[in-house]
Formats: C-alpha cells, structure tokens, sequence
C-alpha cells in the first residue's frame, strides 16, 4: 500500500525575501524583486535585468572546511534548509540518529568554473586552484554540500531538468516516500544568480529589455511581455511519511497528492501546449483530482512570448470554466530557473496558510491566448484547499505538482 | 624576511585562512592533531602559501612537516633559499 507524503518544513532565500514572514509580505503586495545590474551591460549582455538575491552571511554558521566547496547556489540552499529543517523541527541531533534523504534541483555552477579557469590562466598549474572549486563546480553541488552539512544518510542525487529541476526533486521525493523507500527526504532547487552563469541564456535574446522599468519587464500572459527575467535563490521543503510526521508530532503545511510528467520531444527551445497538458492531466489522475478541484493554480508563465501561449492555450483547454484562480508569481520574482518549480510550492504554500492568491503582477493586457484565463491580477483573499504548480524546461521536459491542504 | 616576520605571517595564515582558533597555535602544536588540517586543507595551504610568501611549496616536502615550528622552519628555508 501506498504511504501519503507531506510537507512538513519550507525555507525561502529569495529575491522577494529571506524568511517566509517577508515573502509572504511581497507576495501579498505584489512587490518585485527585479533591478538592473549594471556590471551585466560591462559583460557583454544584452539585458541588465536580474532578480537581487541577498548574499548569506556564513562565516560563523558552517566551519572554514564546509565552506570552502559550497558554490553560490548551495549557500542559498543551505540557508533555506536551514529554515525548512527548523520549521520541521529537526534538528542536528534529530538528524545524526535519523536517516534522512536529499534531493536537490540544479542544473549549472557556472561561476566556480569560470574562477578557475581565469587562475589557470594565469599560474597554469592546478596546485594552485585550492580545494574548493571541484565541490562548487559540479551540477551536484547542493546535494554534495548539504548532505556533509548535515550529516545525510538517505536517499542522495541532483536532478537536472532545466526550469524544471526544482520540481521533479519534489515530484522524485514524494515517489520514493509514496513507495516506502525513504520517510524523510529535503527536497529543493537552487539557482544561482550571478552574472557569470546567465551570460549564454542571455544571448539568445530571450530576457526582457524592458529596462526603463525594471519592475514591470516581467509581464506573464500580458500582451505586451518581451521575455524573462533571470533570477535565483534557493527553495527546501521537508519531505515526509504522513505516519512518520504524526508519530514524531510534525505540524504538517500540507500534503503532496500529484506529481505528473511530460516531455514534448520537439526542439530544444520549443515549448509545447500538448506537453504541459499531459503533465498537467497525468498530475491530476494521480492526486485522484479533477479540473473542477483544483482552487489554485501557480503557472509557469515566464514571461516569454512562446511559453506563456502554450502553457495559456493547455491551461485554458483543461481549465476553462473552472474556479480556479491562475497567477504566475514570476511577474514579482523573475524566473528563478532551477529553482522555480521549489520556490513556487513555497509560495504556494504560504498563499494556502495565509488564504489569498498572489497577483499575476504586471498584466494590463492580456493576449488573445490568456483571454478566459482565470488570472488573479490583484491579491483575491480566498481559502485555498488544492493547489496545481508546473514547471516547464529546456529540452521539454514538464513538471506538474498537486499539494492539498491537510483538514 | 625574518623569522619572527615569518612566524607572524604563518600565525595570520592559520587564524585568518585556515580560522585555526588561537589558543591551538603555538610552536609545538601539531598541523594535524591539534589545529585540525586535513588533507583538503594543505591543497589550500599550496594557494595561501604562495599568496603571502610568493613560491609554491611542494606536497612532498609537507610530508614530513609536523609542527608549527616545522612548518616555520622549512619557510625559513625557502625564503631563504
């Protein structure tokens, strides 16, 4: 028989904030997180738009050894699991007697690699790298750092999947608890948010220009969108068996009941409408749920002409005529990439405890696609039971979450 | 350089760059027992060495090096080399 999973710890590091309080402040207000980086025009990009992430303090948190191989993005991660393992109230002890898995979302480290390569060339001898750059570098960063932070013994792999990363971590994890394999896994996505790592993304055109603005540039499902913004951060959730959690005496956020999968198996770049419904629609047979169930859903929506009508034209055909209320909290956080599909059951999360929907911020004109969207285009205070999260990548790959409030 | 310039040099390399607490730094202590170097942190130590003293220090001739005093000595040679 199959075991119910739950969610029982968040962490946020994010452009909207760095504890859930603040977040939940932005969200509600619809407040942005997007500013111009002018060091990105010096580098050769064509947008200066990003998501500011705050740099976490660590010295005095993680001793000189562990510090020296966490990247960018593990050091969101830490930060946010750290929220998220607290909240859950596990602590070192809990977890050196316990086992506990991790699954991380990530898919680049740009920046420790770039490092590297400038001191080589320059010394042109590897002696003089250091330690650190080969545990910052790889895809596995986070999942290599955190699981020596806090002495993991479970389950322990990255998933990279394009903007879906953060995503499939949770979907993965919610699998191997479903099946009895794991009771406790840190699930996430990280994203870091330098200007070294969006420097290829940036030359295919694909950011915003919108730069007299910077606050308005990301524009999900509005006419008048030019494209994304890059940002990052890092999102963690605790993972749990429903039994476990109970036995333990867990508060428990909510309950994961769907997780569905697609890939369009079309070009590399190209999103699918027929994709994200069939992940969409797998999610749904798996929480047992209909359209009609569904309060809430947190689009993928980046702000791209292409991706925002596919995921309005797959949306509109499962939804139309629903109650449920859409938004894309990217028009506040730019595209968290690896991260988003994490961050964005985050948000939901805290919209599901604090009953409203965040605002699908920017959105004066809707294109003929999003025309019978349900789109909250101001903060609907509501009580939300069922929520539906997707993710959509590079490649094709899509990613659908169902989360239900626990009564 | 003088020996007490190099002794405060490697006394500032262990507090600042390796955060060795002070109270372990002291002429017998021992790299490994005491300070607690392992052997990620002497690859640091090639790096931080030829930053503050401007060679590179090779990991064969660290074998042998046990102590602080050590560690000084076979500076002192180097810089003096």
């Amino acid at each position: 028989m199959s075991k119910r999973v739950v969610i029982t710890g968040m962490g946020i590091w994010s452009c909207l904030g760095t504890d859930i309080k603040t977040v939940e402040e932005a969200l509600r207000q619809g407040k942005s997180g997007i500013q111009i980086e002018p060091v990105r025009f010096e580098y050769g990009y064509q947008s200066g738009l990003t998501g500011v992430v705050e740099q976490p303090q660590l010295k005095g948190l993680i001793d000189r050894r562990l510090r020296t191989g966490l990247s960018e993005e593990a050091a969101y991660a830490f930060m946010a699991s750290k929220q998220a393992f607290e909240m859950a109230q596990i602590n070192q002890e809990y977890l050196d007697a316990n086992e506990c898995g991790i699954i991380f979302g990530n898919d680049s480290s740009a920046k420790p690699v770039i490092e590297g390569h400038k001191i080589l060339e320059e010394k042109h001898d590897t002696q003089l790298m250091g330690s650190g750059y080969i545990f910052q570098s790889m895809n596995s960063t986070v999942n290599m750092n955190l699981s020596t932070i806090f002495h993991l013994r479970g389950i322990n792999f990255t998933v990279s999947a394009a903007c879906a990363s953060g995503s499939h971590s949770i979907g993965l994890g919610y699998m191997m608890i479903k099946q009895g394999l794991q009771d406790l896994i840190l699930v996430g996505g990280a994203q870091e948010t330098n200007y070294f790592s969006m420097a290829s993304f940036d030359a295919l055109g694909t950011f915003s220009k919108r730069m007299d603005e910077p606050t308005k540039a990301s524009r999900p499902f509005d006419r008048d969108r030019d494209g994304l913004v890059p940002s990052g951060g890092a999102a963690a959730l605790v993972l749990e068996d429903y039994d476990h959690a109970v036995a333990r005496g867990a508060h428990i956020l909510a309950e994961v009941i769907g997780y569905g999968f697609s890939s369009n198996g079309g070009g590399i770049s190209q999103p699918s409408d027929v994709g994200c419904e069939i992940a969409i629609n797998r999610a749904m047979k798996d929480a047992n749920v209909t359209a009609a169930d569904i309060d809430y859903i947190n689009a993928h929506a980046t702000s791209t002409p292409q991706g925002d009508m596919n995921e309005a034209m797959a949306l509109d055909r499962v939804f139309r005529g629903q109650h449920a209320l859409i938004s894309s909290t990217k028009g506040m956080t730019g595209h968290e990439c690896w991260m988003a599909g994490a961050s964005e059951i985050v948000y939901s999360l805290i919209m599901m405890h604090g009953n409203f929907v965040a605002p699908n911020v920017n959105l004066e004109h809707r294109d003929e696609y999003a025309e019978h969207l349900n789109l909250a285009t101001e903060t609907i205070e509501t009580e939300l039971n069922i929520v539906l999260s997707n993710s959509f990548g590079f490649g094709g790959t899509n990613s659908a979450l169902i989360i239900r409030k626990l009564k | 350089m003088t020996r007490l310039e190099i002794e405060e040099k490697v006394k500032t390399l262990l507090l600042e760059d390796l955060e060795i607490d002070e109270e372990n730094i002291f002429p017998e202590s021992r790299l490994k027992q005491d300070m607690g170097i392992d052997s990620l942190d002497f690859v640091d130590i090639v790096v931080i060495v030829e930053r503050y003293f401007g060679f590179k220090i090779q990991a064969k001739e660290m074998a042998g090096i046990n102590t602080f005093t050590q560690f000084c000595d076979y500076l002192e040679s180097k810089v003096n080399a």
